[in-house]
């Protein structure tokens, strides 16, 4: 069983034999490339997300992993078979769609039966896993029912179970909870987790939700025109992004623009327009470079004067205070004219009292932010 | 003179002075016509087969004593039962080529089906004299290709008149299945590609289930359409092909005898009316499926 | 296809589909085509295929005062048909859009009635009610008639076309000032235009080729072209009867460009105006 907390281990994991891997895999429409050299390597019982905005090519890439859709070129393997020369029905790859897709004139077991049919697999035994996959997503009493008498919720549990009812190597899911409002979302999300943790199975999973992403996976994939932008842990990508993209894509972040003055391994310090700043060194950084002070507004402290402590400070005026209900974002503008943001939760002591229009001081360690080079693009060192 | 649009400050009674005619009473041409031209006269014909020559039943009573009309029934039946079902043979792939093929497949296909739609049926009907008379253009073939020694009997027959037929109905059923057809998601065959199944397995297990109720709305169509039919099997069969629309038109024309033709309308009328409310019935259960 | 780029579309099943379409498609359109050749043969008999071709079938449609005439009954009832079932039909279309559903489900009912029913019952009945009407063998019956027979099919494409406009456009026009008849007139008639004329096309058509009924209450001196046909095949078949169904065809042609026409006018016109 993989541990979402020990990166090293499953590291250990993947590079003893993959569960699925993908070499240089790329799709083309014409003139448009829809996806672009993703490589990958998923081990056994891992949970990968792919995350990004719509077109960012995820979807395409799970349907050719599926064989619903033909690569323009590139290499897949499951357990070390090639997958491109078998047809879709011979993959042995279970896919959970979005539109869960099933089948209106058949009911909960006949639809969960279909797979087994498909690979002839004796009643008896059919019929206890049948059972048993149905008492795993608690639908154990809907056998008969239709799906047009299911609730979506209910009707994402019978595809979940039509796709692992057969045992499969590997578990496709695009968006699969995509219909579905907030709260049940939810519930949902520790559903998928609980049996995927029972199973040990490996899965691939497309979303553009990013909390989903985070809560779900072992490691995140986030994908930008068609290829892998950043690949890491949950906590990876979110404490230590190493480009513009996943940095504004994952969470909130504020961008200080500069150059480069000095670098260390772990530290670079910038000259911006609100003088030096310090922050972790995302990646291949030289003294002279054109940089980003990416920090995350829940990173930043705000006060009345400043400390002094800090490792960056800035000066600003509050704009906007906005109430969110679990916290406050207050808006500041610095000197030039850029506006950066911070979030202070909500306690029982309402300090500050700050209103709009007050002088206020910005403070946060080194530590808690990146420094990316300024393109948008780090070195990938993976 | 429409109601005057008049400013918010007078009062409101004000406004009410002139009403317009109701623009609903713009049916009324169309209803007249169709009431005095059509429904009269077409109640009044059914009301014939129990009033003429005196009240009661002797007119259906006539009927089903003599074995000749009730042959005809039976053929009527048969012979739309029939193009019912090669219309449907022929029409499914076809239509299912329509939903599943290119831009220009589709285009094709949709032009050749509406053709019979806009060419007369004395056209076409005379066109099957040409080809499947005797020294016709199917039998030159025939002969041509050794597949027979003598002309085959083509036309005047059951077969002309099923040829006739099939051809004019044959968009009944295509064009409603299509747009049938074409309302299934495609999702569905993925998520059974996924599942295991091959293309054929896909389709005989999904695909064709989910298409049942468009061929069963279809099929029905050209059935009762297909009773009531006249010029074709008139033109094209022979006197074992005769159809209920033309012993109307003998007892009326030729013995004048509204009675009997009334209760021939009655009947036919009748057997339409029961088709369809029969495949409401069987059909309407199967809807609850419909997920689509 | 359906099941994505994982096949080559050579499969069996394929393959037998295309033979299938192909074959349909000959077997919907190659009589017709058979047809028009013939009409050029300059045989005396219904010699196909024809050994030499000429025109001496077409002289002999002008010539022969029977196709003639009734050619000029068929349009003489054509005309004042399609113009009296788009007028109505319209007028029935847009009002019964005022009523409530029921009175419209009935409307719509009774408008479509002679299509549901078959045609030999509403002949035979028609040609009762003319027999005590005495209008059997007139213009104005067979008129009469046909305007009923073609008043369905107008009634359903224009109505098709009304649903498609957007209803706040001719409440903006009154709201604006535009009193009902010239908000119908300036607003809703310009955009169903293509519809009407399309109805009006169809009903030219569906009166053309009418038999069924005409045959009812027609008589020898006073039948449409489909009658003279009708008696001519039943009779001796005379090849001539090939030149005027490639006639007929070529009206029926012209028809359905036109109609083809008036869709893509539809079409364009949408893009610009944004109505659904």
């Amino acid at each position: 069983m993989l541990n979402r907390y020990d990166p090293a281990q499953n590291e250990r994991k993947r590079l003893r034999g993959a569960a699925l891997e993908i070499v240089g895999l790329t799709k083309r429409y014409g003139s448009v490339t829809a996806v672009e050299g993703v490589d990958l390597r998923v081990a056994q019982g891992e949970f990968v997300t792919f995350l990004g905005p719509s077109g960012s090519g995820k979807t395409t890439t799970l349907m050719m992993v599926a064989g619903l859709q033909q690569p323009t070129s590139g290499q897949m393997f499951l357990d070390g078979t090639p997958l491109e020369p078998l047809p879709a029905h011979k993959r042995n790859i279970g896919v959970v769609f979005q539109q869960y897709a099933l089948f209106p004139h058949m009911t909960v077991a006949q639809n969960v039966r279909f797979p087994l049919e498909m690979r002839r697999v004796p009643k008896h035994e059919a019929d206890r896993r049948i059972n048993e996959v149905l008492r795993l997503v608690d639908l154990a009493t809907h056998h008969r029912r239709l799906p047009a008498q299911l609730s979506g919720g209910q009707q994402q549990r019978v595809a979940l179970a039509r796709a692992i009812v057969f045992e499969p190597s590997l578990l496709l899911m695009d968006e699969p909870l995509g219909a579905l409002d907030r709260k049940l979302r939810e519930q949902m999300q520790t559903e998928i987790a609980r049996l995927h943790k029972e199973l040990d199975m490996t899965v691939l999973y497309v979303t553009h939700d990013q909390s989903e992403a985070l809560t779900l996976s072992h490691r995140i994939a986030v994908f930008n025109y068609g290829r892998i932008n950043q690949i890491g842990t949950p906590a990876e990508l979110y404490e230590r992004p190493r480009t513009r993209f996943v940095a504004a894509f994952l969470g909130d972040s504020c961008f200080l623009p500069g150059k480069v003055t000095r670098v260390s391994s772990e530290v670079a310090e910038i000259e911006t327009a609100h003088g030096l700043l310090r922050g972790r060194n995302s990646g291949a950084l030289g003294p002279g470079a054109a940089a980003l002070l990416a920090v995350r507004p829940e990173r930043i402290t705000l006060s009345r004067h400043a400390s002094g402590k800090a490792d960056n400070n800035l000066a600003g005026t509050l704009q906007q205070i906005v109430y969110l209900g679990q916290s406050r974002k207050l808006i500041v503008r610095l000197g030039d004219g850029t506006i950066v943001s911070t979030l202070a939760p909500i306690t029982a002591e309402d300090e500050g009292g700050f209103d709009p229009g007050d002088h206020v001081e910005l403070a946060w360690s080194s530590r808690g932010c990146n420094v990316l080079t300024d393109d948008g693009e780090a070195k990938d060192a993976e | 003179m429409e109601s005057v649009v008049v400013p918010h400050i007078l009062p409101a009674a004000l406004t009410k002075r002139r009403k317009a005619p109701h623009v609903g009473l713009l049916v009324l041409p169309a209803i007249l016509l169709l009431l005095v031209l059509f429904a009269y006269p077409v109640a009044w014909l059914l009301l014939r087969s129990f009033s003429t020559p005196t009240w009661g039943w002797s007119n259906f009573a006539w009927l089903f004593a003599h074995p000749v009309y009730l042959r005809v029934l039976l053929n009527t039946v048969l012979i739309s039962g029939t193009c019912a079902l090669c219309c449907a043979a022929i029409g499914y792939p076809f239509a299912y080529t329509m939903a599943t093929g290119s831009e220009r497949t589709r285009q094709l296909l949709g032009f050749a089906v509406l053709v019979p739609f806009w060419t007369s049926i004395l056209v076409r009907s005379f066109a099957w004299i040409v080809l499947l008379q005797r020294a016709g253009l199917i039998n030159q073939i025939l002969l041509g290709l050794g597949l027979a020694e003598h002309p085959v009997p083509l036309i005047y027959n059951r077969v002309g008149t099923l040829v006739g037929m099939v051809q004019v109905l044959l968009p009944f059923l295509v064009l409603p299945l299509y747009s049938f057809l074409v309302r299934i998601n495609p999702i569905y065959l993925r998520a059974a590609t996924t599942l295991g199944a091959s293309p054929a397995r896909a389709f005989w297990r999904i695909y064709l289930p989910l298409s049942m109720p468009g061929l069963m709305a279809g099929s029905t169509l050209v059935f009762i359409i297909a009773l009531g039919y006249f010029i074709t099997p008139a033109l094209l069969g022979g006197a074992g092909d005769t159809m209920v629309a033309q012993l109307i038109q003998q007892e009326v024309a030729n013995f004048g005898n509204w009675g009997h033709a009334g209760a021939l309308a009655v009947l036919l009328l009748g057997g339409t009316a029961l088709v369809l409310f029969v495949t409401r019935r069987l059909f309407s259960a199967r809807d609850a499926w419909s997920v689509m | 296809m359906i099941l994505g780029n994982a096949w080559r579309s050579l499969t069996p099943g394929a393959v037998a589909r295309r033979i299938i379409c192909g074959l349909t498609i000959c077997y919907l359109v190659g009589p017709l085509i058979i047809v028009v050749v013939l009409s050029f043969s300059a045989a005396q008999f219904l010699t196909f295929p024809p050994t030499a071709f000429s025109f001496h079938l077409y002289r002999n449609l002008l010539d022969d005062p029977r196709w003639g005439d009734s050619f000029v009954t068929s349009v003489s009832i054509m005309i004042p048909t399609a113009l009296a079932a788009t007028l109505a039909a319209t007028a029935a279309a847009y009002g019964s859009m005022r009523l409530s559903p029921r009175l419209a489900a009935l409307v719509s009912g009774l408008i479509l009635a002679p299509i549901v029913v078959p045609a030999i019952i509403t002949a035979a009945a028609i040609y009762g009610l003319f027999e005590r009407l005495q209008l059997n063998g007139t213009l104005a019956g067979l008129i009469l008639a046909h305007t009923v027979i073609t008043l369905p099919y107008v009634f359903i494409t224009v109505s098709a076309s009304l649903k498609a406009v957007d209803p706040r456009l001719e409440a903006a026009a009154r709201t604006l000032g535009a009193p009902l008849h010239t908000a119908f007139r300036r607003v809703v008639l310009p955009l169903i235009m293509p519809a009407v004329l399309s109805g009006l096309l169809f009903a030219m058509v569906v009166s053309f080729d009418e038999l069924v009924v005409s045959l009812f209450i027609s008589t020898p001196e006073v039948r449409p072209l489909t009658v003279q046909m009708w008696s001519d095949i039943l009779g001796d078949v005379d090849p001539t009867i090939a030149a005027i169904s490639t006639l007929l065809l070529g009206v029926a042609l012209f028809a359905m460009c036109g109609q083809h026409a008036v869709r893509l006018i539809l079409r364009a016109r949408n893009r610009i105006d944004g109505v659904a």
